[in-house]
């Protein structure tokens, strides 16, 4: 049976690898999302944290023989703590003037990172296993899925839906959208914004770090990896709307899909087909799907 | 007051400092040989500064000096910009009396770069980057295109595969001028040796998941998988290829792959394919002396741009001694009246069109097993003398070779 | 110095120092700086010009006006190339492609405002590029090659590098000088209250998007008429002018050489391209950290930039 001129066995396949890419889009525009959402800031060295975190993992493998499962913990840690050290040394001196700054800051961080990181490494890049406990590939009938992508899918799906409910519904998340709404209030209840923000700042960070290890065994480990899918993220955190971590997640699951059907109808326009959705969202909603206008 | 006192004190140091570094060098009693190639993106591997090494290398090796007069060696990172190329080569032209050219990687650039080499009337070799337009479309009485190129690739390659039985082939292609030119050639280059292309698909540039376009691949059932992309792409479709078992029905043919994309895969991914170079480390006592040498330096084993750096740097340097001049025009004539015959080619000629004509190898990868020593990864299966590789006169658009 | 003159006293100087910058720029050739660098960093200094009109002037963040450039790049190159049209009449087309690009991308964005603003520019941007990438008469990777200098009014040969370094700077001059225009005139002030205040300036009546919408195509127009005239210095048009390394390259330039000010963007896109052609030699993968370095810098503890210094050291000195 044929749907759109294709098999329904390569369509399904099909969908079911953009539901695979797309749990990956959520979760990388995660950490954009939480540290624009709840702090403002364009954090544009997202794409270098993701690539440093992929590194972290690497290296720790390479030189210390520690395996993936650490590494998913140790390196959203490392770089959770890079990213407080830049809180506090860097951005905290930008708040108060315009948001665009901050961008600046981060793009410049981003360059800084990526120059570092091709001094050190090559430029081809370095592989990275997939562990021993996912390797292999499950016949699922109308496609043969990598055990690992599987996992990719369940992890994170798992870490997204955790966020949105650590941040929407608990009173943690309560005090962190109340204190970066306004500071000085809360502040004056006796919470300590300052070292919330830096901890909220840190957090994103060390989720750009996480999707780097999970990306780790798929795709080589390069400098340039993160600088390929920044702009794809921006688009689609401002698609979901700027201000929404559930619009975010919803935005890479559904992004993943409709990439993913690009590429079997009209595979060369399957990397400008994000910023062709954008568009019309913008259109049609210009504070994105689930955003709040400002 | 003080601001137009400051202000033109700034003028005038900043004046100054340019025009001291802008100083005409006069080039009559020094041979000055220009580098301009990636040495920090995307190919800095494959070419970049052991490139630049070799070149020096190569100087060193004659001597520092050819027909009574120093060799001098400028390099520089073009960034993969073709507008920090041009310019830089015009300035060494203009500024530094820069006697020959060297084009490093990157097609964008090498094509600027002729342009220029051609208006100031001096011989431009380039080796790294592939683009056959330079001594197609865009062919000039300057320039030598020394190492490959694209059809060279193709033919060198698919002819040979498919008499190895291959004959299905199916391709994914990087949607830009680059992959499609590989494409189309190896297309041509499969049908006309009896084999048949069952169907393509184009990824975009730099696209990080491969999946789908691989899942297409397979349901074709073709039995060469040719990959029409290079660099990132070709590693991460490589990889991706492995972990949806597309290795296990189908071979994997790259069209453009360096030494050092084997090895950053590692043998176990790479194991079985096919790809065609113009030279290869282990070919031959030769080769592997002189191999051992960038390996001393560099701790790791040259690459075919690296070998012919060298080459083409004594290529050049021989044909100055034989004409007795550096003189753009004269030595010009003088490379395409020589022969070319060291560790990097036997027999190698330039043609009308300023290809460099010499044989390509289609290479196996070795399986883990097969490996012995470090680097040791192909088999060197079939042989293609250039004039079949190359882009034939009757394809040829030319205009140098009517 | 007494202090009632001193707010004119600098505008004196400031007169001056422009005086003499053009007067080191009409006698470059002469006094031993190379045309062809020049001439590019002319244009790029027309581009950063351009851009600064749009953030330094009305507080628009464009993340991706290297776009425009391109496709006047491309634009121009193309038509003088194979359609073998004249010089001035490639620049014109170029630079009304690159006014469309705008037009029409600006029509999507300036619904947004601030960081959204910078974000859509950004991807919108991101499409023409792949659009170039992919596009059969830009070339791709290997650009569009061979586009020759021409005779400008079929009268003056440009091939001589001296010839076009003096049309080059011609058209320079003429974009300063309708930069200082409009930011002098009434709209001007209009666009320094919508950067200023943007809700007051809705209260007064103003329909602001209109005019955010006017500077954006002026400002695209305008970087494109720098992309076409280096296609012609350089005699080629390529993906990186399109590319957003580019757009962040040309914030920096502004940044550096002072938002807001008419003399800071040509200063900091003098220095820019003088630092990546002098380092090409040198440094390797290190341009990037230096120039993500720079940025840093700029940002947390420079964001006045040169002439902005300049002028705030010359404010702080006129109190007694």
């Amino acid at each position: 049976m044929d749907i759109f001129g294709i098999p329904i066995q390569a369509f399904l396949g099909q969908l079911l690898l953009g539901l695979v890419n797309g749990s990956f889009y959520a979760m990388l525009s995660l950490g954009l999302a939480v540290i624009f959402g709840l702090l403002g800031i364009v954090n544009f060295a997202h794409g270098a944290l993701y690539m440093i975190g992929a590194y972290v993992a690497f290296v720790a493998l390479d030189r210390f023989g520690i395996n993936y499962w650490f590494a998913l913990v140790l390196s959203p840690l490392v770089v959770g703590a890079l990213g407080v050290v830049i809180e506090r040394t860097l951005l905290k001196r930008l708040y108060r003037i315009d948001p665009i700054y901050g961008l600046l800051l981060t793009f410049g961080l981003a360059l800084i990172a990526e120059g570092l990181f091709r001094y050190w490494f090559d430029v081809s890049g370095q592989s990275y296993p997939v562990p021993a406990l996912l390797e292999g590939a499950t016949n699922l009938g109308f496609m043969v899925l990598p055990n690992y992508r599987a996992w990719v899918v369940v992890a994170s799906l798992t870490v997204c839906l955790g966020t949105w409910f650590l941040i929407e519904r608990t009173r943690l998340g309560a005090y962190l959208r109340a204190g970066t709404e306004n500071p000085a209030l809360v502040q004056a209840f006796g919470i300590n914004v300052p070292v919330m923000v830096m901890l909220t700042y840190g957090g994103g960070c060390g989720l750009a770090a996480l999707a780097g290890v999970l990306a780790a065994p798929v795709i080589q480990v390069t400098p340039l990896m993160g600088s390929n899918l920044i702009i794809v993220v921006f688009a689609v955190v401002v698609i979901g709307g700027m201000g929404s971590i559930l619009g975010s997640i919803l935005t890479g699951l559904g992004l993943g899909i409709i990439e993913g059907l690009t590429k079997v109808f009209y595979p060369e326009a399957s990397s400008i087909v994000v910023f062709v959705i954008m568009a019309i969202v913008l259109m049609i909603r210009p504070a994105g799907l689930f955003g709040k206008e400002k | 007051m003080k601001l137009t006192k400051i202000s033109a004190a700034c003028a005038l140091a900043a004046s100054t400092l340019f025009a001291a570094s802008a100083q005409a060098q006069v080039s009559g009693d020094v041979i000055k040989i220009g580098f301009i190639t990636d040495l920090s993106g995307l190919y800095a591997d494959i070419d970049g500064p052991a490139g630049a090494e070799m070149i020096r290398m190569a100087v060193a090796d004659m001597g520092g000096a050819v027909a009574g007069k120093k060799v001098e060696v400028l390099v520089a990172d073009h960034q993969n910009k073709p507008d920090v190329a041009a310019s830089k080569a015009r300035e060494w032209f203009d500024q530094q009396g820069l006697d020959m050219l060297i084009g490093g990687t990157n097609s964008g650039t090498a094509l600027a770069m002729a342009k220029v080499a051609a208006e100031k009337k001096k011989p431009y070799l380039v080796v790294g980057a592939g683009s056959s337009a330079l001594t197609n479309e865009q062919c000039s009485p300057y320039t030598i295109h020394y190492a490959y190129d694209t059809t060279a690739l193709a033919k060198g390659e698919a002819p040979a595969v498919v008499k190895s039985g291959g004959k299905s082939w199916y391709f994914l292609t990087a949607d830009y001028a680059f992959g499609t030119a590989l494409q189309t050639d190896a297309t041509n280059a499969v049908k006309a040796a009896g084999g048949t292309v069952v169907g393509s698909v184009r990824h975009p540039l730099a696209a990080s998941d491969f999946s789908s376009f691989l899942l297409q691949a397979q349901s074709s059932k073709a039995e060469i998988l040719g990959l029409a992309n290079a660099g990132g792409d070709t590693i991460n479709a490589i990889k991706a290829a492995n972990e949806f078992g597309i290795t296990k029905t189908m071979k994997l043919a790259g069209l453009l792959m360096f030494i050092n994309d084997v090895h950053s895969l590692g043998l176990k991914a790479t194991q079985g394919m096919y790809l065609t170079d113009s030279w290869y480390w282990n070919q031959n006592a030769e080769t592997r002396a002189w191999s051992k040498r960038f390996f001393d330096k560099f701790k790791r084993m040259p690459s075919s741009l690296q070998a012919a750096d060298y080459s083409v740097t004594q290529f050049y340097l021989n044909a100055v001694k034989a004409a007795g001049t550096d003189d753009g025009d004269k030595v010009n004539e003088q490379m395409r009246k020589s022969k070319v015959n060291d560790m990097y080619a036997k027999g190698g000629y330039i043609r009308a069109d300023g290809t460099m004509m010499h044989d390509m190898f289609l290479m196996q990868v070795k399986t883990p097993a097969q490996s012995t020593t470090p680097w040791d990864y192909y088999n060197v299966v079939a042989t293609t003398k250039g004039e079949d590789a190359f882009l034939t006169k009757a394809e040829s658009k030319c205009a140098l070779w009517k | 110095m007494s202090a009632p003159d001193t707010n004119n006293t600098i505008a004196r100087r400031s007169r001056i120092a422009l005086w003499v910058g053009l007067a080191l720029l009409l006698a470059a050739p002469f006094i031993g700086l190379y045309p062809v660098f020049m001439m590019k960093a002319l244009c790029y200094a027309i581009f950063a010009c351009a851009f600064n009109l749009l953030l330094g002037y009305t507080g628009l963040l464009s993340f991706g006006h290297a776009a425009y450039l391109g496709a006047a790049a491309y634009a121009t190159g193309w038509l003088v190339r194979s359609a073998h049209l004249p010089p001035e009449l490639g620049v014109l087309a170029g630079t009304g492609v690159a006014a469309l690009c705008g037009l029409v991308i600006g029509l999507i964005a300036i619904r947004r405002q601030g960081i959204y603003f910078a974000m859509v520019t950004l991807a919108m941007a991101q499409m023409l590029y792949f659009v170039f990438l992919q596009a059969p008469f830009t070339g791709g990777e290997d650009g569009l090659q061979g586009v020759p200098r021409g005779k400008l009014f079929g009268l003056i040969p440009l091939e001589n590098d001296k010839v076009l370094y003096y049309v080059v700077l011609a058209v320079f001059v003429a974009v300063f000088l309708f930069i200082i225009r409009i930011v002098h005139s009434p709209y001007g002030q209009v666009l320094k209250a919508i950067r200023e205040n943007e809700p007051r300036a809705v209260s007064l009546g103003y329909d602001v998007d209109r005019y955010k919408l006017l500077a954006f195509v002026l400002s695209t127009a305008l970087a494109g008429l720098a992309g076409s005239m280096k296609t012609l210095v350089l005699g080629f048009a390529s993906l990186t002018d399109a590319h957003w390394s580019l757009s962040g390259e040309v914030v920096l330039m502004t940044l550096l050489g002072g938002m807001g000010t008419f003399a800071g963007p040509v200063i900091g896109a003098f220095t820019i391209i003088g630092l990546q052609d002098f380092l090409a030699d040198q440094v390797g993968s290190w341009i990037n950290v230096i120039i993500g370095a720079i940025f840093v810098v700029c940002v947390v503890a420079f964001r006045r930039g040169f002439v902005g210094e300049l002028l705030a050291w010359q404010q702080r000195r006129k109190r007694p």
